[in-house]
Parts: C-alpha cells; structure tokens; sequence
C-alpha cells in the first residue's frame, strides 16, 4: 500500500473544515498536541455511549464491558511498544508530565534501602535540551533529596554534547532522564551509548519519549530503557491519557505515588498495603474512555505501519528542510542535516519576532508553534529568546511545506525593513 | 485584511523605533515582567517628582505588540500625574478586555487606541499588557518607598 497523506486527512475529520475565511487548515504543530481519526474520536464517544462503568468495580455485564475495554487498551499500548513484560507494564496516566511526576515522586516516597531511594551524594542526570515536564520533576526532586542535578550540554548544531559522558553518567548517577527526540530541534539521541554507560553504573534510564512514540517503531526491548513515558494526545489519541511504561521488576520496588482507590490490596484504619503493579499506580477511576480512544488511535498507526509513518515524515522533513534553507536570513535550530533527526524544524526569521511571523502564518491558515516550546533552558543555551516551530506528522504533505516556505517569504515582505 | 488591524501602522514605528528604551540608571523603583508563555521579558524603571512621573524608562524583548505597546506607554505617562496614569492605564486594560467591541478613548489613550485591533486576536492581549502590568507594579512600588 502507497503511502498518501491526502488520503489519510480525509480520516480526520478536523481537515473537513477552513480557518481564516476559508483556508486550508495547514497543521503544523503536532508536536504541540496531533490530530484526531474518526477512528479514534467514535471509540471514545462509543465508550460513553454504550459501554460506560467504572473499570474493575462492579459485577453486573456494564462494568464487566468498561473492564474489558479499558484494559483491552492497555493490552494495545503494550503492543504497540512491543513491552517485553506485556500489559502489566503499562500504566495510564492523564500524560507524559504525570508519568515522569509519578516517577519523581515515587522515587522520593522510597525509603532507604529501597533501590530508588536517593540521598546526598547521589546524582540525577538530564539532558539541557529536556522540555521542562523532563526537568522539573528531577530538578525537584534533587532538591528534596540532597541529591545532585547533572546534564548534558547541547553543541551549537543541536546534538547532546556526550564528550564527557563517563564523568557526567559518574558511579554515583541513580538517575537518567533523557529526552528521544527533542521537541524543539528534530534531533533523535544516540540511546545506545548512553543506556550502556547507565546501567554499569547502576542508573535506571528514564526515556521520555512524547517525540517518538507517534512518529517511529517502538522496540523497548532493543532500546533497553527501563523507563518510558509519552501522552496519548500526540498520538492521534485523546487528551488526558498518557502512559508510563516500566520493566516489572522495576515497577514492583517502585513505591506508590498516589493513594486511594483500586491501588490497595487490603486496607485498615492504620495500615494499607498495595495491589500488584499496574494497579499500584493507578489510584481512582480512571480515564476510561481516553484509554479505549487511545487504543483505537495506535491500531490506526499499525494498520498504516509505524515504518511507513516515519519514512513519509523523514523525507517530507528532507523536503522541508533543503526549500527552507533556501530562504534569505532564516536560522534554523537544530541539525540542518537528516542524520538522526526527525520532522520537527525550529527557525527565526530575520529579525521578525516569532509571535509576529505566527500571527501572520495564521493569517495564512497555518498553524505553527511560537516560543520556547517549554524547553526554555534550551532557548538560552540556542541564544534564541523564542523561535517558531513547524512539526509534522502523517498528514501533512508538500502542500503543507510549500505553504510554510511561501508564508515566510510573505511575512518578509509584511513586516518590511524590520 | 484583518492582520492589519493588529499590525498597525503606528504600532510597527513604535517597534522599530522604541521611545524611552535604555535603563535611567537613577530610579525610586524597578521592576521586571516575563511573559512565561513566550518568554517576552520587560524591566521597567520610575523615578517620581513629587507625584509626577519623570522618568520612565525600559529595556526588554520580544514581539512587536509587547514592545511597541510599553514604547507607547512610557510616551503616554511621562510628565503625568500617579493619578493621571492609573486613569489611562484603567482605560487601556478596558480596551483589551473589549473583545474588538471598542475602539478606544482618543482622549485618554491617544495613539494608544491602535492597540484597539488586538483586543480581536486573544493569544496577544498579553502581549499588549505586559509592559502595563509592570507598570502598576512599579508605580505601587515607587509610591511604597
Ligand atoms: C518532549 C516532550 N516531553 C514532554 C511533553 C509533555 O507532554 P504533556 O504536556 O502531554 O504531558 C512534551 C509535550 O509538549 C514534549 O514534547
């Protein structure tokens, strides 16, 4: 089967309609939050229209249906990422900032003893091209613990920095936390060299990968992480359903994040112990449908093939790439080259603002990502305070490039002498 | 087009031409704005002569709405009256808040009414604010003193 973008949008029904008196929506930005199939928006409706109960709760046909479909999409997720360990190694979250959070704190709610527990002396490793939900949690974290933030730097072509990557990953690192592919420059990170340095010192490696999951064939066996997070809302899946993938055994010593409901395996007024891993981790009823349409929107991926997804993006992002650099006075930020990169393209223009070049692209009935994309640390480090991003995904096609490199130009031409 | 009611024509001079930019090194307050959602960031400087505004001045970065509305704004209040000001900057958040409904009170707001257009697209009424929300907070600053 072709791959054809064209047919594709004709699945989504939010390519039915026009911005800006009457023009062609051109998405750009799904890397902020994707576009939803049918396929995808019907499970979940359908969800709520004949199958609605709360999972794992009741015993009459209703709930026993709820049960099954949500644990049915907790079996497609585990496929999907081909978990080595199967379904009980998928967790649902609302999204990825709530899987790398429960991570966090669950690692802070360790007691001493416990493999994750961390103290002063110990050191947590990130990356400075993380997006901030990559951050936070771990620059937190070191604060309550005593333990030590160490990163990686990022070189002026928009590659981690991994010159120093035995003193940075030293024997004290219990941590690393590492973006996929970066949300702000397309660069896909050199996973191998660096899971191997972490797991002869002992560190567990954490891989946020929000930028892959949607775009390229998972293999978590061959990436051997030991953690992984992504948000079902880039995805083609709903919002507020997320996953965190970890190895069993992992997830077993990993203390609980959240109490109450369904995590419990029994309960007195003073003491409380917890039910296996995945319920362990998820307290309360929890996003039902959102799992059922997350479910819907990867066996769309599947059936169209993750391998065909990403070669359509690498070489609409190759296109994309050689007609933008043709354009007088654009930086782009990040590799320029298609070595190791995805379809995710940041630039300035001149010296138009982003939110300025934005505004006029949507003038045009292009959407575009303006800022520093939540990866602020990384705008300092790039010495731009904001850029615009275009991010792509497998509806978009040379129109939608075309259309890009065209409102560019244009926007030279608006904002003049500036 | 409607992109013209946001970009005009005074709102791009004052860009390029920022009135007042450059820190008085001599001051009564000073503060600084971002706009954590973009990363547009102001620090605004006052120094008070009795009542009246002397100096105003800013030093900053970021769109041409953000920047040209602080320009338009230190013009404005220069030489007024704390009370003066806190009437005009009354006016101005009025005028953002208008959802393209108002066109602004010449009188009061002078060539600040270009701003009226912004008040249609809601991703930029920050924009416009930013410098004035720094304002409100050195001036309650200065007065403090
Ligand atoms: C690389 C990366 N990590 C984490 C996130 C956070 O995802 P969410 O906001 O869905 O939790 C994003 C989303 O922008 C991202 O691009």
């Amino acid at each position: 089967m072709s791959f054809s973008a064209a047919a594709i949008r004709k699945d989504f029904p939010i390519f039915g309609r026009t911005v800006r008196d009457g023009k062609r929506l051109v998405y750009l930005d799904s890397g902020a939050t994707s576009q939803k199939p049918l396929s995808a928006i019907e499970a979940e409706s359908d969800f709520y229209k004949f199958h609605n109960a709360a999972a794992h709760r009741g015993v009459y046909q209703l709930a026993e249906e709820a049960t099954d479909a949500y644990e049915g999409g907790r079996a497609i997720v585990a496929d999907f990422l081909m978990a080595p360990g199967g379904a009980d190694e998928i967790i649902f979250t609302k999204n990825a900032t709530e899987s790398l959070n429960l991570l966090a704190y669950a690692m802070g709610n360790a007691p001493a003893g416990n493999r994750f527990a961390l103290k002063t002396g110990d050191r947590i490793v990130v990356s400075e091209m993380e997006h901030h939900a990559n951050l936070i949690p771990w620059q937190q974290l070191a604060v309550r613990t005593g333990a030590e933030l160490a990163w990686f730097g990022v070189t002026q072509d928009g590659r981690l920095d991994l010159s120093a990557i035995d003193q940075i990953i030293s024997a004290q690192t219990k941590v690393v936390a590492l973006t996929h592919q970066s949300n702000v420059l397309g660069t896909i990170n050199p996973l191998a060299h660096i899971v191997a340095r972490a797991h002869e010192v002992g560190a567990v490696v954490i891989l946020d990968a929000c930028q892959s999951v949607p775009h390229m064939a998972i293999d978590i066996g061959a990436l051997d992480v030991d953690f992984l997070v992504f948000s079902g809302h880039k995805t083609l899946g709903p919002t507020g359903i997320g996953v965190l993938w970890g190895r069993l055994k992992l997830l077993d010593e990993l203390p609980p994040f959240l109490f109450g409901g369904s995590m419990i395996e029994s309960v007195t007024m003073t003491y409380a112990t917890w039910a296996p891993v995945p319920q362990k981790f998820e307290a309360g009823v929890p996003n039902m449908a959102q799992a059922v349409g997350l479910g819907a929107a990867l066996n769309y991926l599947t059936k169209l093939g993750m391998e065909n997804v990403f070669a359509h993006e690498l070489s609409l992002t190759g296109y994309l790439l050689e007609k933008m650099m043709s354009i007088p006075n654009i930086r782009l930020i990040g590799p320029t080259d298609m070595n190791s990169r995805g379809g995710t393209v940041s630039f300035t223009v001149n010296d138009i603002h982003p939110h300025d070049l934005g505004q006029f692209l949507d003038s045009q009935g292009i959407a575009v990502r303006t800022g520093h994309h939540c990866a602020w640390p990384l705008a300092q480090r790039m010495n731009v305070p904001a850029s615009t991003r275009a991010s792509l995904y497998l509806y978009n096609d040379e129109y939608d490039c075309d259309a890009l490199v065209n409102g560019i130009m244009e926007a030279q031409k608006y904002f003049g002498a500036l | 087009m409607q992109l013209d009611s946001l970009y005009q024509e005074v709102i791009l001079d004052h860009y390029k031409h920022p009135q007042h930019k450059g820190l008085n090194p001599t001051f009564d307050a000073q503060v600084s704005h971002v706009n954590a959602s973009c990363g547009d960031e102001i620090t605004l400087n006052i120094k008070l002569e009795n009542d009246v505004i002397e100096s105003l001045t800013w030093d900053g970065q970021g769109c041409s709405i953000s920047q040209a509305s602080v320009s338009m704004m230190t013009d404005l209040l220069i030489g007024k009256t704390l009370h003066q000001a806190s009437v005009i900057v009354k006016s101005f958040s009025e005028l953002m808040a208008s959802k393209g409904t108002s066109t602004g009170d010449a009188l009061i707001l002078e060539d600040a009414i270009a701003f009226s257009g912004v008040s249609k697209f809601p991703g930029r009424i920050k924009c416009s604010l930013l410098g004035w929300m720094a304002f409100k907070d050195v001036s309650i600053q200065a007065q403090s003193q």
